[in-house]
């Protein structure tokens, strides 16, 4: 039980920072379909500062994961931000290229700095099982992650932020209608870049999270698995807000977690329900309840279209 | 230095490729007046208040603000200099609130947290002082166009703007919230705001304004003064010619019912219930039936209903005596042309040439498409050219422009065209003035009035008054989905209609046929 809870929690954690990312970046009026990328490249900065840090203080070895995941995911929306910003793309297509090129890009990078025990055995796999111990703090038998307390930190200030602040409310009134914030002395150009940066870095955080949460090494060959699909899921579920996100993410996060951890629920073990089916339900489920929510979904007005100055 | 200028433009000249928009023009603004500036489509209205408001830079003459030249290079350097723009589509964010649209850009901030009490009360002490009535927490997307505008308003007002430019404001707005723009303009004229006023609507002018200044093909023709002026001789100026401005017709001579709608129920789009409830309504051969009413009162739907472009739930439809309740727009198109509310949704492909638009409804007629299903460009490109010619559509390069390139006018002429050419029994025609200048709407309404004469049935659906009443022989009018009077324009009056078109009154139609 206690297992289900911290698996919830940790994976709620990962949903929680990248669904955010996208709500910074969507109410800024660019869409970041591109988060799946921006999660792997985030994981693979992260992965391979703990590898660097093994041994260094906990305190250390946390911050500075953190810090580089959050630089590299920040770095790669540059991408984002220059195409389709800058040169006006369709922020889709942009997306789903950086989808492609992340998970290919970390795997050739892998490759090449090959970290396998044996220098033959060429392989994409970084491991991390000592830094790993920085991150996680023992309370009875629940394992406290540092990462769950990111997570409530960025939604908090994310929720100030969007709501309470000056910035919040030019962010979204670029996204839901550039011309109105430009009328009024408003720079949407600066204010998307802004959001897309955002988003950059906590889908760069979410990628560490990620990657750390069950396991001790990764294999970049998978890529991040869907989850920042599913976060983008989370965040159209969570209705572009952050509490809701944060209900949302943990419901999916629920049901990734029984995956982990039915096995050890002697009535779920005895329904001799494959695993599989465990590990497809947080796709089924979002496939599911888009299905019947997106339809009443509000989201930001201008999203997806490139600002252009001269159509009023 | 004359200093009794609030602000000047003097000599401008702002070219495009290929045209002088703004050739030597000249509006002087007279501290605390109210002064309009008329001027067809296209005459350069809008590229001037552009160079005004810094969107555009003009090639030659200058600005002076209370007699001292200034360099206006963007909307940001207007706004310094205390101009203030109402534009004609609102830059509003929906779903936002009031009190937060307003302070957009010129946040008070404590903290690194937004401050709303006092920028809350500062709102409500300008709408008090100017009688600008809106509800601060309301969000836009929930009020009305009318309590928008005066959003827009307090925005200028909240910036302290001194030069206040309305670009068309009453376009959107019922003639009740007309009246009430109107006095907000005196209002804040009195406290010694200058107003620019944009407009094409000579009432409206000669009703709020106290000088005008035309402007015709770019250039300057003049400025006068209203109480030395009269509709005529605005609408002379404006136009270059006489323009008649009372619509001649004579009495209708209904025969033969063509269109018969029975109980016709419309769901909505927006909201979960019927935007049109339980309409019935017949259009017979040779008069011209109006539907009136706000904007957002089932209208469209109706409309949408009846033309086949969203299904009923419940009611029929018969048409020349043949029911079309479920009928394919094609063959409802055989006998029924639409001149569409929204003619960059269902009036034109935009990004197809003209040609090819005036066919959209036949290019599978044997006339337009040969038996291997190969289309016949030259009798497109004859028949284009003769609708081209006798509609007096003008575009650049003839049948072969872009019909996005062409101007609102000139679209609307063309679909006007295509539909008044096709054969038909009934022509719907839904805001086909909406936008147009007085020439162009003196046109479209002859050619309805010669389209009743010539025995068609004629449904049209105005928000404009004084097209509701010069213009039809029957008005039906809607409100909340359900027609709720039938009256005569003969002995109808403007406020009568107004009244019936807000909900203030209700008639049982059976009486007014009993």
């Amino acid at each position: 039980m206690i297992l289900l809870i911290q698996y919830t929690l940790i994976f709620a954690s990962v949903l929680t920072l990248v669904a955010l990312g996208g709500c910074f970046s969507e109410h800024s009026g660019v869409i970041n379909l591109g988060l799946e990328g921006t999660m792997v490249m985030g994981a693979l900065g992260g992965a391979l500062t703990l590898k660097a840090l093994t041994g260094a203080p906990y305190i250390v070895i946390v911050l500075a994961a953190i810090l580089v995941s959050a630089l590299s995911g920040l770095l790669y929306t540059v991408l984002l931000g220059v195409a389709s910003i800058h040169f006006k793309a369709d922020q889709t297509l942009v997306g789903t290229a950086m989808n492609i090129l992340a998970t290919a890009a970390a795997t050739v990078m892998v490759k090449a700095i090959n970290m396998a025990e044996n220098p033959d055995n060429v392989s994409a796999t970084i491991q991390y099982v000592n830094s790993k111990r920085a991150l996680i703090v023992r309370i009875g038998n629940f394992e406290f992650n540092w990462f769950m307390l990111v997570a409530v930190i960025a939604l908090i200030c994310s929720y100030v932020l969007l709501y309470k602040t000056r910035f919040g409310l030019r962010l979204m009134a670029c996204g839901e209608n550039p011309q109105a914030a430009d009328s009024v002395g408003i720079n949407v150009f600066k204010m998307r870049w802004a959001g897309v940066l955002i988003s950059g870095i906590l889908g760069g955080i979410g990628g560490i999270v990620y990657i750390t949460a069950g396991v001790s090494e990764w294999k970049f060959e998978t890529g991040v698995a869907g989850f920042g699909f599913l976060a983008l899921a989370v965040m159209i579920f969570g209705q572009w807000k952050p509490t809701n996100i944060g209900l949302a993410a943990l419901l999916f996060g629920f049901f990734r977690a029984l995956s982990n951890v039915y096995s050890g629920f002697p009535f779920l073990a005895a329904l001799k329900i494959p695993g599989t089916i465990y590990n497809m339900m947080p796709y089924i489920i979002s496939l599911i309840v888009l299905a019947f929510t997106s339809k009443n979904s509000r989201a930001p007005k201008a999203e997806g279209i490139p600002y252009d100055k001269s159509t009023r | 230095m004359d200093e009794t200028y609030a602000i000047e433009m003097l000599h401008i000249t702002k070219r495009f490729p290929g045209i002088i928009a703004n050739d030597d023009v000249t509006i002087q603004l007279k501290r605390g007046e109210i002064h309009a500036l008329l001027g067809e489509n296209g005459a350069g209205k809008s590229t001037l208040m552009s160079v005004l408001f810094g969107l555009y830079q003009a090639e030659e003459g200058t600005i002076r603000k209370d007699g001292k030249e200034v360099k206006i290079n963007n909307p940001n350097d207007a706004n310094d200099l205390g101009i203030g723009m109402v534009h004609q589509h609102f830059k509003l964010v929906q779903c936002f609130t009031v009190l937060d649209n307003i302070m957009l850009g010129v946040e008070t901030v404590k903290g690194g947290l937004l401050e709303k009490n006092e920028a809350r009360k500062k709102v409500m002490a300008l709408s008090e002082k100017y009688g600008l009535m809106v509800d601060p927490d309301a969000k836009i997307e929930d009020i009305t166009v009318g309590m928008q505008q005066r959003t827009e308003i307090l925005k200028m007002l909240y910036r302290d703007n001194e030069i206040l430019i309305f670009d068309e404001p009453t376009a959107v707005l019922t003639p009740q919230e007309i009246e009430e723009l109107m006095q907000i303009m005196r209002n804040l004229s009195a406290e010694g705001k200058s107003i620019l006023f944009i407009s094409h609507k000579l009432n409206e002018i000669m009703e709020v304004a106290d000088r005008c200044s035309v402007l015709r093909r770019g250039k300057y023709i003049g400025t006068v003064d209203i109480k030395d002026t009269n509709k005529a001789e605005l609408s002379r100026m404006m136009v270059g010619r006489d323009v008649q401005l009372v619509v001649d017709k004579q009495d209708a001579k209904p025969k033969e019912t063509v269109l018969k709608v029975e109980n016709m129920t419309v769901a909505s789009k927006v909201h979960k219930n019927n935007a049109v409830k339980n309409v019935s309504l017949e259009v017979r051969a040779g008069e011209i039936v109006c539907i009136a009413g706000i904007d957002g009162n089932g209208q469209t739907e109706f409309v949408y209903g009846l033309t086949g472009l969203e299904p009923l739930v419940s009611g029929k439809i018969t048409l020349e005596g043949q029911d079309i309740t479920h009928a394919s727009i094609r063959s409802r198109s055989k006998e029924m042309s639409h001149i569409p509310e929204d003619r960059h949704k269902h009036g034109l492909v935009l990004d197809y040439s003209l040609e090819y638009n005036m066919v959209l409804q036949r290019y599978f007629e044997p006339e337009f498409v040969s038996g291997a299903g190969f289309l016949k460009k030259k009798n497109i490109r004859d028949y284009a050219t003769r609708l081209i010619d006798e509609y007096d559509v003008r575009s650049g390069q003839g049948p072969i422009t872009i019909a996005r390139s062409m101007s609102g006018g000139n679209q609307q002429k063309a679909i006007i065209a295509r539909e008044l050419d096709k054969q038909h029994k009934l022509l719907v025609a839904v805001q086909p003035t909406r936008g147009l200048d007085v020439g162009a709407i003196e046109n479209i309404h002859a050619q309805l009035i010669k389209q009743r004469d010539e025995g068609a049935a004629v449904l049209l659906v105005s928000l404009e008054l004084e097209e509701v009443m010069n213009v039809s022989d029957r008005i039906l009018v809607m409100y909340e989905g359900e027609i709720v009077g039938e009256l005569d324009p003969r002995t109808t009056t403007a406020e009568e209609l107004g009244l019936y078109m807000a909900g203030a009154k209700k008639t049982d139609r059976k009486e007014v046929h009993a």
